[in-house]
């Protein structure tokens, strides 16, 4: 790729990514939302991290397929009750990382 | 010479910035040896430091920059990899608009600089402290530079030292993860949200077998709220009926 094609490409990623970032934010925050809309958009957040998780620890290839047995998915039952019972991002992290540096070392 | 009321506002400026540094700490540990491999990624596919760091800047996405590196070692065309980033990069519609609703007071240029730093991670930073009612626009900015800071620098290193570094050192690649756990148990405030994330997760690992690409967590978040939604009015619903029926039996 030359490097003015390769310009062009970064330019127009920047463009498609920062459109969608901004547009809802400039927006929705200057009007009065409808009822409806802000019970929705409060359910929004923990959609997204089931959505954006689940997937992360129990499928894996590409094509995806279900795979109970990662290393992912071993470590995140002793994270999630950190999280659970520390209520704490710090300790939840710290736990987690351990973990799963364990779980890839000796299991995998 | 110091004027007494802009030294104050500059302690409170001070003390956001400790604030958002202070929560973006997660985030950074778990971009570096995410950036580093992709500036790894990227060496290899015939770009140099300063063009992936240029990427990092204008772009600020790591999955979609995963995306455009291996295309562009694929030779594909710069309208394909565009669009595929808009795909990949959309749901940041939906976290952008969760957000708006902390943003009421906020400038348009200081929402146009905020915007820019809207990412899955500072997103979930953000807006729990926000509902929290912790958190203004500067804090907010705060953890998204600083993330992005990390971000871009750790691309940049990677095409440098990425090769030298074991890959899954000190298991820092689950900071993310561990991340999002934490902040998934802080967003469970009741039932309802317990439910959405169910149906969100579960929803998104059935469309992550079958579609290609990562469109399915738009799919999958907008079918989850809605019928949370959905499962909260009815929910109200019938509360407010027995209540009415119980006004009218203490009525007769």
């Amino acid at each position: 790729m030359t490097s003015g094609k390769f310009g062009l490409v970064v330019l127009g990623m920047g463009m498609v990514t920062y459109i969608p970032r901004w547009l809802p934010l400039f927006f929705l925050s200057r009007r009065s939302l409808p009822q409806w809309l802000v019970e929705w958009l409060d359910l929004i957040p923990a959609a997204i991290l089931g959505a954006l998780l689940l997937p992360e620890l129990i499928t894996s290839g590409q094509p995806r397929h279900i795979d109970w047995m990662r290393p992912e998915c071993i470590a995140a039952i002793p994270t999630f009750i950190t999280a659970i019972l520390t209520r704490s991002l710090g300790w939840t992290v710290i736990t987690g990382m351990v973990i799963y540096g364990m779980v890839k070392k000796w299991m995998f | 010479m110091v004027n007494p009321s802009s030294s104050i506002l500059n302690d409170g400026l001070i003390k956001a910035i400790q604030q958002g540094l202070w929560a973006a700490w997660p985030i950074c540990i778990g971009y570096i040896p995410i950036g580093l491999a992709l500036g790894l990624l990227a060496q290899k596919a015939g770009l140099s430091p300063l063009e992936i760091g240029l990427m990092s800047v204008f772009v600020f996405a790591g999955s979609s920059q995963f995306i455009a590196v291996s295309m562009i070692s694929a030779g594909s065309a710069p309208l394909a990899i565009i669009m595929t980033t808009f795909v990949v990069n959309l749901r940041h519609l939906l976290m952008s608009s969760s957000l708006s609703l902390y943003c009421r007071n906020a400038g348009k240029t200081m929402l146009a600089f905020f915007a820019y730093g809207i990412t899955d991670e500072s997103f979930a930073v953000n807006q729990l402290r926000f509902k929290e009612g912790k958190w203004t626009i500067s804090q907010a900015l705060t953890v998204n530079q600083a993330s992005n800071l990390v971000w871009i620098l750790s691309t940049i290193a990677g095409g440098y030292v990425g090769r030298f570094i074991p890959p899954h050192a000190f298991g820092v690649d689950y900071a993310l993860i561990a991340m999002f756990i934490c902040l998934l148990i802080f967003q469970i405030k009741g039932p309802i949200y317990a439910t959405t994330a169910v149906i969100g997760g579960c929803s998104a690992v059935v469309l992550s077998l079958i579609i290609p690409g990562n469109l399915y967590v738009v799919i999958a978040s907008v079918l989850a709220a809605t019928i949370g939604l959905r499962i909260r009015v009815r929910a109200r619903n019938k509360l407010k009926l027995k209540i009415e029926r119980l006004k009218l039996k203490a009525r007769s």
